[in-house]
């Protein structure tokens, strides 16, 4: 799997005020726990994400740490309480210093 | 003479696949432990007791495989600025690393919930640790029975 991790969002795109919803999220990756080895004996490197957070209008509301324990193509899901309109950020902070981003609109009636 | 030979040529090749196998599983020997956990709960809040109850880990009884282990918790709190949840750690007592996930709530996650996918290398407890904002600590333990592991093979 060398292609791009693409990340995958799903958020309500409206919500009235005060309700709390639910975020899903999923990213192609294969977070390379570090603890395999290859035919040839040699491990093979560690290479995960290692941070996940959620921020609305440009304020974490979520942060995620993930270690090599966590699954390939990591799934994550969290609430947020929405209070106005305006734009989810997410972020996947990869080992070799990548950075993934999805943005995703919110209307609060 | 060609039997044998043939004989010979399976021989290597059983032995061959064996050797790959052993490397393969190797890594997985070096497993954490409880005293792992704890050393690492420790390294987070020191010597604090944490009380059990408010927290809800939602784990499978029986994983089939240990590769991908549905992981949920919650935890009971108002979410306001004054009552909320700052941070919930997850470990397990049998994997080669102690650590799964960490996660960092704030008021306006509106409930302290989430969900994820874990690996698991054999059957093992999973450990949760909940900090409120008022500073007490919360913990929750559930075993996970794991057919097939899922680490270094």
């Amino acid at each position: 799997m060398s292609n791009k991790p693409t990340p995958r969002v799903r958020v309500p795109a409206s919500a009235k005020k005060d309700e709390i919803i639910e975020i899903k999220t999923l990213i192609s990756h294969e977070m390379e726990s570090g603890q395999r080895r290859a035919a040839d004996g040699k491990t093979i490197p560690r290479k995960i994400i290692n941070t996940f957070t959620a921020a609305f209008n440009g304020k974490v509301f979520f942060e995620a740490t993930w270690h090599p324990s966590v699954s390939a193509n990591p799934y994550q899901s969290m609430f947020f309480r929405a209070s106005e309109s305006g734009e989810f950020a997410f972020s996947w902070k990869d080992d070799d210093g990548s950075v993934y981003e999805s943005k995703a609109k919110l209307t609060v009636a | 003479m060609a039997q044998r030979a043939a004989q010979t040529r399976r021989e290597t090749l059983i032995a061959g696949m064996a050797s790959f196998a052993a490397a393969a599983i190797a890594p997985s020997l070096a497993l954490a432990d409880a005293a792992a956990v704890e050393a690492e709960i420790k390294k987070l809040y020191g010597d604090r007791k944490a009380e059990a109850g408010r927290i809800k880990l939602d784990v499978p009884q029986i994983a089939e495989n240990g590769l991908v282990v549905p992981i949920n918790v919650e935890v009971e709190s108002p979410m306001t600025a004054a009552d909320h949840v700052k941070s919930v750690h997850v470990f397990a007592d049998g994997n080669p690393l102690p650590g799964i996930v960490s996660y960092k709530f704030t008021p306006e996650s509106g409930r302290a919930a989430a969900s994820a996918r874990m690996r698991l290398a054999q059957t093992q407890n999973i450990i949760c640790i909940a900090e409120m904002a008022d500073g007490k600590l919360f913990t929750a333990k559930s075993e996970v029975k794991v057919t097939i592991g899922g680490c270094g093979g």
